[in-house]
């Protein structure tokens, strides 16, 4: 009964999604205020269906109802419950139905916070993300509905894939969801401003608040899967130019370059059209990423749909949404041009060319993550391209990108001046000159090229960052009335900036000073590694909620003292005879230490993966700056001020008409 | 300069600064591409000794050796050709015997492969879609005996 129930609840949302996108339009060209208000009450309906549908497949879930497939397929009796709850997003149809349910929170959110937008604009937005909305409901219904009954139903189920069963994915997906469906937000912003021709600097300050909030559960989502994959892949790596990560990074790329040239409409009212661009295009990279992972097309861990109607549908929907954005944009953009002068050296100017290399550095993804699919696909030939393509590319294209961080904040509006921005970032570019060498040899003792050029790099970013912050506090006589004028918006674009620094300095640190081996070690034999003692114990069974595992004891030792001791498991997970290895971490902000087991041989004697990973964490702590960074950019007073204000105008606006 | 000249600069740095970028991206993407190959492709075509590649293919039941430290041999094959494989390291969770994997690495001059990574699927079901293509071009019919199981599991 309940999941007939879901099904049915998913049904009701596609027709209040197809009612939601079609009656606002009807009010705009009707001019009709009732028709377009109903985008909200829509908006709203549709949460509450999609909810309860999502609900009851948790339900199901919950209470082991094997006799619906998608359940058998993923849970299992002996499931811990907290991973029966995530398993709903562990497999294709679940995370859909995941995705549209954030789709409806962001709409809901929309038709929450934008009563103080024009009734027009509002009801337009929510339009378009109606009609977003519709075409997953249709994927969902005519191609991968998690409701499908199994006659007969099976006594136990498939069990949820133990490499799910982690707290790091338990909350992966939501983030990056929240992340790839917010910049939809963004897009039906850019739509409706197509449709309205209303693109202006107020325009920009609507869009902006959603957009970087977007972003910033996309930072988080990616930040949280490379940990995930550190941790829980047993490779020790953070990144791996897997598709499916670029398939995340992409629009991670669109949409920072998408959160800059914003900010160019707003202040400067500039790059319209290029804004707009920019906003079909993360939207886009989000579909193709959507499409990518879902559709199977793959060789990739993440590829467990290999469906050719769903990934026929995907595309098709992928070219309808793009397609029609991109003519309606042909149509309407050149109308909206405006034309302003840019100076260069301004920092409108250096954020221009801010979003060049991003959007170099996001098409240098595209090109290495679907050429060899084509390639494939066309017949011509099979092959991929390693993490050294992107490596080069990468280095390349976030050289310019640092020199541009630094400047982002001293660099004025309309005009800059050489000798005040010299004048400014002389400390900072001080400082990250000596940093550059003496850090690599304060931390590690040596250096290298890589070491030096990532805290030159980092240095620059945070102290450049840091110096405007500094400047702004000093011009307070008191330094806390000083700290409380400096807007959040300001913070916000400090710490994000801090944040990329502290990046730079942790990749260079892991990929600079790194170490790993691989070891056969008997018991009671040991191996010395970055100057650590790792002392293989002995192994022993140790039994889990649902798995059994071998698990082995590590004693770490450093200068003679014992500094930890570590756990690896290789479990066996008997639902589905998989076995998973476990790796085992001493985590410290300066060094992680990383064990995992390989097998056991007939001697008694193991093979162990060990590594020694300096300064990881930092990767993972400038990825939270960012995170924090764009919640307070995002929370910025201006915004409500600014939305309070044109209410206001709109109101008497209304008034006189009336 | 004029405001037009000005604005001919930009747009010529612009149009230099795009066309560097994809002839570097160019370069760094034929260098580090690697192409794919089955066994039989690998015994019947020509291949320069040492050039890095990935080899697909199925791990030959009962061909699985282990030597000194983490030397370990086994067969690869694609029902048609076997080339034997040598890796030193751990192996991922899922490498069994009749599995399907991909290997990178290189032939080297007696014609043995040595591994440098070896990747296994995470789903026991799956087999990389690469070398179920292979798999399926080779032999249509599945009639594969030893691979039977793995290559009807990876259809559907």
């Amino acid at each position: 009964m309940i999941p007939e129930l879901g099904h049915f609840a998913v049904i009701l949302a596609l027709g209040v999604a197809l009612l939601q996108a079609i009656v606002p339009l009807l009010g705009w060209r009707r001019r009709d205020a009732r028709l377009l208000s109903f985008a909200g009450s829509a908006a709203q309906g549709q949460f509450l269906c999609i909810a309860a549908a999502y609900a009851c497949l948790t339900y199901c879930f919950v209470t082991k109802d094997f006799s619906v497939a998608y359940v058998a397929e993923n849970d299992h009796s002996q499931l811990p419950l907290i991973y029966r709850i995530t398993a709903v997003w562990g497999a294709h149809e679940g995370s859909l139905l995941l995705w549209v349910l954030i789709l409806s929170g962001w709409t809901l959110a929309v038709s929450v916070f934008n009563r103080r937008l024009p009734l027009d604009m509002s009801a337009l937005v929510l339009s378009v993300l109606g009609m977003v909305s519709t075409g997953f409901y249709l994927f969902i219904l005519l191609t991968s509905s998690p409701f499908t009954r199994l006659v007969p139903a099976p006594a136990e189920g498939h069990d949820l894939n133990p490499i799910l069963q982690d707290p790091g994915l338990a909350i992966h997906p939501p983030m990056l969801y929240m992340g790839y469906v917010g910049f939809s937000v963004a897009f039906a912003f850019a739509i409706a401003a197509l449709i309205t021709g209303r693109l202006d600097a107020a325009w920009a300050r609507w869009t902006r608040p959603w957009t970087t909030t977007a972003w910033m559960f996309l930072t988080m989502g990616i930040t949280l899967g490379s940990w995930w994959a550190y941790k829980e892949l047993g490779w020790g790596g953070w990144w791996f130019w897997d598709p499916v990560e670029n398939a995340s990074f992409m629009p991670w790329l669109a949409g920072t370059a998408l959160i800059h040239s914003l900010a160019v409409t707003e202040k400067r009212g500039l790059l319209k059209s290029w804004t707009v661009l920019l906003a079909i295009l993360a939207f886009s990279l989000s579909l193709l990423g959507t499409f990518l992972v879902r559709s199977g097309v793959l060789v990739s861990v993440h590829a467990f749909a290999s469906d050719p109607s769903r990934g026929t549908f995907m595309l098709a929907f992928m070219a309808v949404v793009v397609g029609g954005a991109l003519t309606l944009f042909a149509w309407r953009a050149p109308k909206l041009i405006t034309t302003g002068e840019l100076q260069l050296f301004s920092r409108e100017g250096l954020l221009l060319f801010n979003n060049l290399f991003l959007v170099i550095a996001a098409a240098a993804v595209l090109a290495g993550t679907l050429l060899p699919l084509v390639l494939d696909v066309l017949g011509i030939t099979k092959l991929s391209v390693g993490p050294p393509y992107y490596n080069v590319v990468f280095l390349i294209l976030i050289a310019p990108l640092f020199l541009l961080v630094g400047l982002a904040a001293v660099v004025p509006w309309k005009r800059g001046d050489w000798r005040e921005t010299a004048r400014r970032l002389k400390v900072p570019a001080i400082i990250a000159v000596i940093l550059m060498v003496v850090l690599p040899f304060a931390l590690h003792g040596r250096t290298t090229l890589l070491a030096a050029t990532g805290a030159l790099f980092g240095c620059w970013a945070i102290f450049a960052a840091a110096q405007d912050v500094w400047r702004r506090v000093r011009a307070k006589p008191e330094w806390r009335a000083g700290l409380r004028a400096v807007p959040r918006a300001v913070w916000g674009m400090t710490l994000a900036h801090i944040g990329l620094g502290i990046w730079a300095l942790g990749v260079s640190g892991v990929v600079s000073f790194g170490d790993e081996k691989d070891v056969r070690l008997a018991r009671g034999a040991e191996t010395e590694l970055g100057g650590y003692n790792f002392r293989f114990q002995e192994a022993g069974e140790q039994a889990g909620p649902n798995y059994t595992a071998q698990q082995g004891t590590v004693l770490v030792e450093h200068g003679g003292k014992l500094i930890a001791t570590l756990h690896p498991q290789k479990r066996l997970y008997p639902s589905q005879g998989t076995v998973l290895t476990e790796s085992s971490i001493d985590a410290g902000l300066m060094r992680d230490l990383y064990v995992s087991l390989g097998e056991s041989y007939d001697d008694g004697s193991w093979s162990l993966r060990v590594y020694y990973k300096p300064m990881i964490r930092f990767i993972w702590l400038g990825g939270i700056f960012m995170f924090f960074g764009g919640l307070l950019a995002a929370s910025d007073r201006r915004y409500r001020l600014a939305r309070a204000a044109e209410r206001r105008a709109i109101e008497i606006a209304e008034g006189a008409v009336a | 300069m004029t405001k037009r000249q000005k604005r001919m600069v930009a747009v010529g740095a612009l149009v230099l600064g795009v066309g560097l970028a994809a002839a570097l991206g160019f370069t760094a993407f034929r260098k580090n591409m690697m192409y794919f190959y089955t066994p039989s492709d690998l015994l019947t075509g020509k291949l320069a000794a040492g050039a890095a590649l990935q080899l697909g293919g199925l791990v030959e039941k009962g061909s699985l050796k282990r030597g000194e430290g983490l030397a370990i041999e086994f067969v690869m094959s694609d029902c048609h050709n076997a080339v034997p494989v040598h890796y030193e390291g751990v192996l991922p969770d899922l490498f069994r015997e009749g599995q399907g994997v991909i290997a990178t690495g290189h032939m080297d001059a007696q014609n043995v492969f040595v591994a440098s990574t070896i990747l296994a699927k995470h789903d026991e079901n799956y087999m990389p879609p690469n070398v179920a293509k292979a798999v399926g071009e080779v032999d249509g019919k599945h009639s594969c005996a030893p691979f039977k199981s793995v290559t009807t599991a990876s259809s559907n």
